[in-house]
């Protein structure tokens, strides 16, 4: 298999800094408003888990691994889907007073407050 | 052939998975552009996971036998994990979001300790590095599963108060050594190693018993009033747990949504103790709420003063300025329909109405701004602490709606209590204070609150709602009265 994702521990490194970073100064101007949905947000995607739960239930060869294996797909699904789920229903009430109050979900949000 | 194509394709879509959680993330940190933020990271997610199944090309020879099995296990762990989180997360109340996104990021934190322990147990983890990083990971998502699931417990109220007791901490302590000092010794009796006197699978096992017990102890003893920050925190954690797990299994795009979670976790960690002049080491460990319990307060004098729901409604009918403070109790009544009915009505008077919003209010950051745009409320009538903090002093009215801690006055003036220093609103330079609360008595974190006795404060005691139903009442009447 020539085409393999292994790294060196020095690049992981470098990966590791740089998603740090990125994390950081993502979230460093986030309005006070939304940090329980960009909490929840954050929940969501670290529900990738699965993807790492799916490959070790795959590669699982005996009866303690694939049950262990199951329970990690099965709660890194949960993680994923219920994750989306609130947050989305969340972030759809988010609107300001110059919209249509009668539909959240579709509401537009015509201006944007800067917070620290 | 099939192989390397497959790890082509999921190495590619993997990126593309890792980009657009990044950009979704970036989208959810505004406003106007959050609701698209979810569904590009959503995309993201679902590319991820179909194109996984793709690993069946490319697996240990010593699966294949077992090939037909785990795909059948693997979709219905999908389904049933899946369809279950997502039926549950749509039907919840808003009210119950702290709880339940405790608990996906608890099953988050498990998932990253399963994965950790099939690599252990299939002694697939190979180098001292590997096994230190998939260790750590083990370490870091138990604690956050178990941690998580007692937050969860907490905010459910289905644990009742912080279980303390003397020693606690030393216990934990030394429950936090012993889990590294087995992960050290799996280390070191790793093939070729030292003899590792029972057998290997059995000091895992030992390993992540430990780190689970550790999760739970070092979750109990802490109030409820600081769960926003236990929450947030073992989200960090999680991040992490699955960042390091990503390193073991050489799947980048695990390694940067882990991390860019566990950095993002952090900062979050960190503004919300900043907004209670604490360190995040004084939250997880100085067992708060436990000193008011002991501790004399002895600059309170006076009696709290009690009015009535009507009275008050109809004294804000006729101010010119309003300043509403929601907290816990608002969201514990599910009165935020009701409360956004009544402040139409003051809108409706011209009265001038705006929420103020302190960053700990509330059982999650940002919990109290949820439950208000849930209402109907727009948020440009919705302000934060330091935004609004000055104007207290030129308004006639403050409502406090089921908030306790952060408007206590003795944050600014006691120095024996123990939220000394925090930020607080300072509801009490209103002219006058209205608090809505559900009886006589401290708040969730057990702490006096000199605001209550203040002279310009009087108490509404009842469930927020059905307070707010009678205030609703009185100004309609008195509409009706003119009319």
């Amino acid at each position: 298999m020539t085409a393999d994702l292994t790294m060196t521990g020095f690049v992981a490194l470098y990966i590791f800094m740089l998603a740090g970073f990125a994390g950081w100064v993502i979230i460093g101007n986030v309005p006070a408003i939304l940090h329980t949905p960009l909490m929840s947000g954050s929940n969501f995607i670290h529900g990738i888990v699965v993807v790492g739960g799916l490959f070790a239930l795959l590669n699982a060869s005996t009866p303690p691994e694939q049950a262990i294996g199951f329970f990690a797909v099965l709660l890194g699904a949960g993680n994923a889907a219920g994750g989306y789920a609130v947050t989305d229903r969340m972030l759809a009430m988010f609107k300001s007073s110059g919209s249509d109050g009668k539909h959240p979900g579709t509401a537009r949000i015509h201006h944007l407050k800067k917070k620290g | 052939m099939l192989a390397i194509v497959s790890h082509i394709a999921i190495g590619a879509t993997d990126l593309v998975a890792a980009f657009l959680f990044l950009f979704g993330l970036k989208r959810m940190s505004s406003p106007a552009t959050a609701a698209s933020g979810i569904r590009v990271a959503g995309i993201g997610m679902v590319a991820a996971v179909l194109v996984s199944f793709l690993y069946v090309f490319t697996i240990d020879a010593a699966a294949r036998p077992h090939l037909v099995v785990n795909l059948e296990l693997a979709v219905a762990a999908l389904a049933v994990g899946g369809v279950g989180a997502w039926f549950v997360g749509r039907k919840v109340a808003m009210t119950a979001m702290p709880q339940m996104v405790a608990i996906y990021n608890g099953m988050g934190g498990g998932a990253a300790g399963g994965i950790a322990a099939v690599e252990l147990f299939g002694t697939r983890a190979h180098g001292t590095t590997q096994l230190v990083v998939t260790l750590l990971g083990a370490l870091i998502g138990a604690v956050s599963m178990s941690g998580s699931v007692i937050a969860w417990a907490k905010l459910q109220g289905v644990l009742g108060k912080p279980l303390r007791f003397s020693g606690q901490r030393i216990l934990n302590g030394a429950v936090f050594l012993a889990a590294l000092a087995v992960g050290a010794w799996i280390v070191f009796t790793a093939p070729g190693g030292i003899a590792p006197v029972l057998p290997v699978a059995t000091w895992i096992a030992i390993f992540f018993g430990i780190a689970l017990v550790f999760g739970i102890l070092m979750t109990l003893p802490i109030g409820g009033a600081d769960m926003p920050v236990v929450i947030s925190i073992y989200n960090a954690f999680t991040g992490l747990a699955v960042g390091f797990e990503g390193y073991v299994l050489g799947n980048p795009a695990l390694m940067i949504a882990g991390m860019v979670v566990g950095a993002a976790g952090l900062l979050l960690t960190l503004l919300m103790a900043r907004a209670m002049n604490r360190s995040v080491a004084n939250v997880l460990f100085s067992n708060f709420g436990d000193v008011p319990a002991k501790a004399k307060h002895g600059a309170i004098t006076g009696t709290e003063r009690e009015t009535q729901a009507s009275d008050a409604g109809i004294e804000m009918r006729y101010a010119s300025s309003v300043i509403i403070v929601p907290g816990y109790g608002l969201a514990a009544a599910q009165g935020q329909q009701k409360l956004y009915e009544f402040v139409k009505l003051l809108l409706a008077a011209k009265v001038q109405v705006r929420f103020a919003i302190h960053p700990v209010a509330g059982r999650m950051p940002g919990q109290m701004d949820v439950l208000l745009a849930e209402a109907g409320v727009p948020y440009d009538l919705i302000f934060q602490l330091d935004d609004i903090n000055a104007d207290f002093g030129t308004t006639d009215v403050v409502l406090v709606i089921g908030a306790n801690d952060v408007v206590n006055p003795a944050a600014r003036s006691d120095k024996s209590s123990p939220i000394f220093g925090m930020p607080i609103l300072d509801a009490d330079k209103a002219r006058q204070v209205f608090v809505i609360k559900r009886g006589q008595g401290k708040g969730y974190s057990g702490i006096v609150n000199a605001l209550f006795y203040e002279p310009n404060c009087a108490m509404v005691y009842g469930d927020a709602q059905a307070v707010l139903i009678k205030m609703i009442e009185a100004v309609r009447g008195l509409g009706a009265a003119a009319a």
